[in-house]
């Protein structure tokens, strides 16, 4: 299982700017749920607090009011049934690859042969294990934030929280690593509440996109898309897809500033 | 236009020929060849001063010989060696902790940083007179010395080098649900450890002050003692052969501690791209 909800979350920020203190609303009364097994992406202009929506669930951040709740037990800081995955992968520059996935593992207790075992288990479902004695540097971007993806799931959680997990790659490595994930969610069945900037896809991955706006949540849609996806490439093609992506933009462009 | 294109071609074909002939002097030719260039000129000049004024490098290997030669330079060295290697790894043993637990904690940031700060500026010199009271005049004042002018500079290092983790690291242990003392442990420390090194480095100069300093203070021994008595003595080509072995010393430990950060961090020089040097 894993379902997620907010309910009526709000984040205040203190900031101080030359001397001067201003306070931001991140997030305002943000109500919204995530079933189990569901995609879900967080999207809408920076600053708009997805975020922060984000890291409130994973516990990095504690909201000012509200609550969110994974399969009813209130997120209280971080714990084993949520993985992130960081927008710059954030691996640790002096472990492997395959000793960066171990890290998390040994964090919930796990040692000995099922450590190594399921680490280079989960490398191998995001294609990298050839690389696994590898450092960081010596890794594209996209092996990163594979490696990343892998360190997530291998602590097996409930659900799977990503923070704009491609926006620091190219193109064509963004649309491999997107089907992979369609690919990586057919087979594990996990929860995922993923943020983004990116139109297409969030089109191309949700079952339901979270259009938020001023730290409030704008709107909430439906993508009349099938599962499973299996290619990207002819999803794009589809009217549906070109429906729900103009769909999204006129949310998000809804009441917006003329620039 | 035909000649000009020809013209640009040739360069362009000379620019991609050269990098592959032009290989770079390595390191310790252009080093050599600069030790070279001083010590020529020091001896030219340097014949010019009278002896008791300044001295050049051949009259300092015939002293350094006849040292070397009686065992005074060895004993020497050997009473100058002990506190100053007991001091030394006292500081990094405490240093690095120490500063750990000043990077990594607001409440010891509040409570003990401003010691440290202000401890690095302290003039020890003025207080070894207390120390002296405190713990006599042999070999004990002489590691503490040594190990107050050491311990600062690896303190402020280290906690410098723990201020500047990137705080999405330590997220990603938070995310994990890694206890702090793991955090500090498994993520703090290996991302400091190039600061903790630098600062290794760094004491080794003043380590070697230090310990010149308890020498000319406390009990006139080892090198500090060689060097007050020929100056005494008006010899000055002996005063500098300790002086010259001091400055090789430091020069070798850093070398020692470039190799051990290798050794214990290689991802660092990988990162910094010096691992093919």
């Amino acid at each position: 299982m894993g379902e997620v909800t907010f309910l009526d979350v709000s984040k205040r920020f203190t900031l101080r700017v030359d001397e001067e203190i201003h306070h931001v609303q991140a997030l305002d009364r943000v109500s919204f749920s995530v079933k189990d097994g569901e995609i879900v992406a967080l999207i809408g202009p920076s600053g708009c607090g997805k975020t922060t929506a984000l890291r409130v669930a994973m516990g990095l951040d504690a909201s000012t009011s509200g609550r969110v709740t994974v399969d009813g037990r209130e997120v209280n800081g971080c714990g084993h049934d949520r993985g992130m995955v960081f927008q710059h992968a954030e691996l640790l520059p002096w472990l492997s690859a395959l000793q960066n996935v171990m890290f998390g593992l040994e964090m919930k207790g796990m040692r000995g042969a099922p450590l190594r075992e399921t680490a280079e288990k989960y490398l191998h479902l995001v294609g990298l294990k050839d690389s696994q004695n590898r450092r960081p540097h010596q890794l594209s971007g996209g092996m990163k934030q594979r490696v990343g993806i892998a360190r997530a799931l291998a602590i097996d959680p409930k659900v799977l929280l990503m923070d704009e997990p491609f926006g620091a790659l190219d193109a064509q490595t963004r649309e491999s690593l997107q089907a992979e994930l369609l690919d990586i969610h057919a087979r594990t069945g996990k929860t995922i509440i993923f943020v983004t900037h990116d139109l297409d896809e969030a089109v191309l991955i949700a079952d339901r996109i979270v259009v938020m706006k001023h730290g409030r949540v704008q709107e909430v849609m439906d993508v009349p898309l099938k599962r499973p996806r299996p290619d990207l490439g002819i999803v794009r093609g589809t009217p549906e897809f070109a429906e729900t992506r103009y769909k999204v933009w006129r949310a998000i462009h809804d009441g917006a500033s003329v620039h | 236009m035909v000649d000009i294109a020809n013209r640009n071609e040739k360069a362009a074909a000379a620019e991609e020929a050269g990098p592959a002939e032009r290989k770079p002097w390595p390191r310790w030719v252009i080093t050599l060849a600069s030790i070279t260039v001083a010590l020529g000129l020091w001896e030219i000049f340097g014949r010019q001063v009278n002896p008791v004024f300044g001295s050049y490098p051949s009259a300092i290997a015939v002293a350094f010989w006849e040292l070397a030669v009686s065992g005074q330079l060895w004993s020497a060295l050997y009473d100058s060696l002990r506190p100053f290697l007991l001091g030394y790894a006292l500081a990094i043993l405490f240093g690095v902790p120490l500063g750990l637990l000043i990077g990594g904690f607001r409440v010891a940031e509040a409570a003990l940083g401003i010691y440290v700060t202000a401890g690095y500026a302290m003039p020890l010199v003025a207080l070894v007179p207390l120390l002296i009271l405190w713990l006599g005049l042999g070999f004990a004042v002489k590691v503490a010395v040594v190990f107050l002018m050491a311990l600062f500079p690896i303190t402020i290092n280290t906690w410098l080098g723990v201020v500047a983790v990137p705080k999405t690291l330590i997220e990603v242990g938070k995310s994990f649900v890694a206890p702090d003392l793991v955090i500090l442990r498994r993520i703090v420390l290996p991302a400091t450890l190039p600061y903790i090194m630098a600062g290794v480095r760094l004491a080794v100069g003043r380590a070697v002050v230090a310990m010149v300093i308890a020498e000319f203070f406390t009990t006139i021994s080892g090198l500090g003692a060689v060097i007050i008595n020929s100056a005494n003595n008006f010899d000055t080509a002996t005063m500098f052969v300790p002086i010259i072995i001091l400055m090789l010393m430091a020069v070798g430990l850093n070398w020692l501690i470039g190799w051990v950060e290798r050794r214990v961090a290689p991802w660092q020089a990988e990162i910094a791209g010096r691992d093919r040097e």
